[in-house]
């Protein structure tokens, strides 16, 4: 039996989902019945229609050891086979992707739960920054509490 | 010990990270808080923020956490990925 290993990539550049997803189903091609993927993307807030684009920073090394973390306890939770995370930090334009998560497994539900979850709390827990670029001004983006609110979902439910 | 400071806590006290080979009779983390405010301004008024978040070598930790020479600690805001 392989071990499992959480897989986690920072980076500047851009990723292609086709290739992410092609990985995922080589991983265990007999035995994956289901792949989930999200993918984030940069778009425009609502009270500031002059949004270029946005940069992120994050904390090196704090930022790998807290996903690979978020990865392990999907995987203690549900049943699945692989899973990776994809974060995009520097300068990112309107409409570029910012984050991959893919998850496989034998049943859509463990891979869409596993998804879900791993999402919500990079959310929350991962330390990157978004810094919004406009016309004339930048602005660090303030934390939402319903980003918190769908973190505590996952703590009632289990 | 390493002391770093990301995003708009960076920008307000216009430094990235600073390193100390002594500690100041500093043994918490709520100790070295109350030594980085007490240079005054713009110290004072950036870490005064409930919302600021400690780590204690890349964990995530309170004002109780003990450290020492050789620590990394790093103070942020909220985080806003994703």
């Amino acid at each position: 039996m392989e071990t499992f290993k959480p897989c986690v990539v920072i980076q500047t550049d851009d990723f292609s989902i086709e290739s992410e997803y092609q990985l995922l189903r080589a991983m265990k091609p007999n035995q994956t019945g289901a792949i989930c993927t999200f993918t984030g993307l940069v778009r425009e807030f609502g009270d500031k229609p002059d949004i270029q684009g946005m940069f992120l920073e994050h904390y090196p090394g704090m930022t790998e050891k807290c996903l690979q973390k978020l990865i392990q306890q999907a995987k203690e939770k549900w049943n699945i086979h692989y899973a990776k995370v994809i974060h995009r930090i520097g300068a990112l334009s309107l409409s570029e992707q910012i984050v991959f998560v893919g998850v496989s497994s034998a049943h859509r539900g463990d891979a869409f739960a596993a998804c879900e979850y791993i999402m919500d709390y990079l959310k929350t827990d991962a330390p990157f920054w978004k810094k919004e670029i406009s016309k004339n001004s930048t602005t660090w983006v303030e934390a939402k509490s319903s980003d918190q609110d769908r973190k505590n979902k996952w703590l009632n439910d289990n | 010990m390493k002391i770093l400071f990301f995003a708009s806590l960076r920008e307000k006290l216009n430094t990235n990270q600073e390193s100390w080979t002594d500690m100041h009779n500093v043994s918490t983390t709520k100790e070295l808080l109350n030594n980085l405010q007490e240079r005054g301004e713009p110290w004072l008024s950036a870490l005064n923020n409930p919302q600021l978040i400690i780590s204690v070598n890349q964990e995530i930790s309170d004002l109780k956490t003990l450290i020492k020479l050789g620590d990394e600690v790093a103070f942020f805001p909220p985080v806003t990925g994703g």
